[in-house]
């Protein structure tokens, strides 16, 4: 077990058992914390969710997290966010209304439209695997081939302005979207690579050597 | 879409069961040796229903999950007995990526609403259980299919998207555990009301039944129980050592015989010849 310390984030809008789980699998020391001294202080933070965008901003700000974790970014230390921890390193989401988020990266979330651009009614959220379509190599997804199935879950999904960003592509319904980021040493997943068996434990491993590495 | 199958695990205490019409329950096994076999030969997820649990009024599958988080790592859904935003906590904290909710969601339909914006529509399934009653309609049933509601199925549907639930599960109780073929008609019913994934389950005991719930029924995923547990219990050393229960329906070594045995690598192949997309 590293000594590093891997803090996973509690805003109280996600099940954290299994990405803690994860974690202990791939041999990472990580704690669920709430506090803000506990995130000042990781080497690095996983930043999961599973719930709404504007009450994910609204409990960040209520733990007094935002500072914390935006710092943590800015000092280059290791971030992956999952799901919504994806979604949150954006400007802004359309989710109930229009909500602010962490604004690390220029771009905004937005919900999958009702129909396709052949009419047809689309099911939301998309729950259930998926492909990626790899976009560029990327220590992240080390070892993961292209077009591996990934385990999805949402109604939402990214628009980012920076095309450099984007590690991988997803296809659904006929809309394609961005699945995977990373800029430095923040990484960020639109699926549950704890949730996709053996090959999405091995993104947690991969995070894992970025972080031993660093 | 990619079309997921999805392995029922009907629990009571400690044991894997199986009934028909959700009834006249038989000891199949310890579920965790059921779930890690259906894991590792390709399940896209794992439901279980502790089906004993609505009469207690609680879930006590909390062990059982925390034993199977620890070694699958595909989503798990869990039902029966869950009652609150305290409840839907519990089953989360052991290791539970979805509740699914029945009796609770009909008695107090705001639950689903308070429980999606706290843990995510996602999070929240709704589990519904139709019967066909003699004006042609189907309604919904709770505690398996024992308690009438007066709930229309095509109407709750509808309610129960609106308030927020990510998915629903909807079994035919008429079919269920009978190997007949899928209420074709309640699924396309269903899914032609709502937007969100529904989950077919009920009366597989072909494969072509379960070919028919997507293309003419419209379902996202399937739900199976009796095609896979016998397959297993057939081909596979079952662990008949029980807590509790009798092994005897196990080492007998007969199965119900509408339903014919099948692993999930067969399904999956065989739909993909139907021009079904499944992951393989």
């Amino acid at each position: 077990m590293s000594n590093l310390k891997v803090a996973i984030i509690d805003y109280q809008l996600s099940n954290l058992f299994s990405v803690q789980h994860a974690c202990q699998i791939v041999g990472l020391n990580a704690s669920i914390t709430s506090s803000p001294n506990d995130i000042s202080s990781a080497d690095a933070l996983i930043l999961p969710g599973v719930g709404a965008f504007g009450d994910a901003m609204k409990n960040l700000q209520q733990f007094r997290l935002i500072d914390p974790i935006i710092e943590h970014i800015n000092k280059k230390k290791s971030f992956l966010g999952v799901c919504l921890g994806l979604q949150l390193l954006f400007e802004k989401s359309e989710e109930f209304g229009n909500h602010k988020g962490l604004g690390i990266f220029q771009g905004s979330v937005v919900k999958f439209p009702n129909k396709n651009s052949k009419n047809e009614m689309i099911i939301i959220p998309q729950i259930g695997w998926n492909t990626l379509k790899l976009q560029k190599k990327d220590p992240l997804l080390s070892g993961i081939k292209d077009e591996e199935f990934m385990y999805f879950v949402h109604s939402y999904y990214i628009l980012p302005k920076d095309p450099k960003i984007i590690l991988a592509k997803t296809v659904y319904e006929k809309i394609e979207y961005t699945s995977a980021i990373s800029q430095n040493n923040v990484f960020a997943v639109q699926f549950h690579p704890e949730k996709s068996g053996t090959e999405g434990l091995k993104i947690y491993r991969n995070f894992s050597e970025i972080i031993n590495n660093l | 879409m990619y079309i997921r199958i999805i392995p029922r695990l009907d629990i009571k205490g400690p044991n894997l069961v199986k009934g028909i019409h959700l009834e006249g329950l038989r000891v199949l096994g310890k579920p965790e040796q059921y779930a890690k076999h259906y894991y590792e030969s390709g399940a896209d997820e794992l439901l279980y229903m502790d089906v004993v649990a609505s009469l207690y009024e609680r879930n006590s599958l909390h062990d059982i999950i925390e034993k199977t988080a620890k070694e699958i790592f595909i989503p798990l859904t869990v039902g029966g007995g869950i009652r609150s935003i305290d409840d839907i906590k519990s089953i989360l904290r052991a290791g539970a990526d979805k509740v699914s909710i029945n009796t609770a969601a009909v008695r107090n339909p705001n639950l689903i609403k308070e429980a999606s914006q706290i843990f995510g529509s996602s999070t929240i399934v709704v589990a519904i259980e139709a019967i066909r009653q003699s004006d042609g309609n189907f309604y919904a049933f709770t505690d398996n299919g024992r308690e009438i509601t007066g709930l229309e199925v095509v109407d709750w549907s509808k309610k129960v998207e609106e308030l927020g639930a990510g998915e629903i599960i909807l079994t035919s109780v008429d079919k269920e555990g009978t190997g007949k073929g899928f209420e074709l008609e309640l699924i396309r019913k269903v899914t032609s009301a709502v937007s969100i994934p529904v989950v077919a389950h009920g009366g597989a005991g072909k494969l072509e039944h379960i070919r028919e719930a997507v293309k003419e029924g419209g379902a996202s995923a399937i739900s199976l129980a009796s095609m896979l547990h016998y397959d297993f219990m057939a081909n596979s050393k079952v662990d008949t050592t029980l807590e509790e229960g009798s092994s005897a329906f196990i080492q007998g070594g007969t199965s119900y015989t509408n339903v014919d045995k099948v692993n999930i690598q067969k399904i999956k192949e065989y739909l993909i010849e139907s021009n079904i997309q499944c992951r393989i």
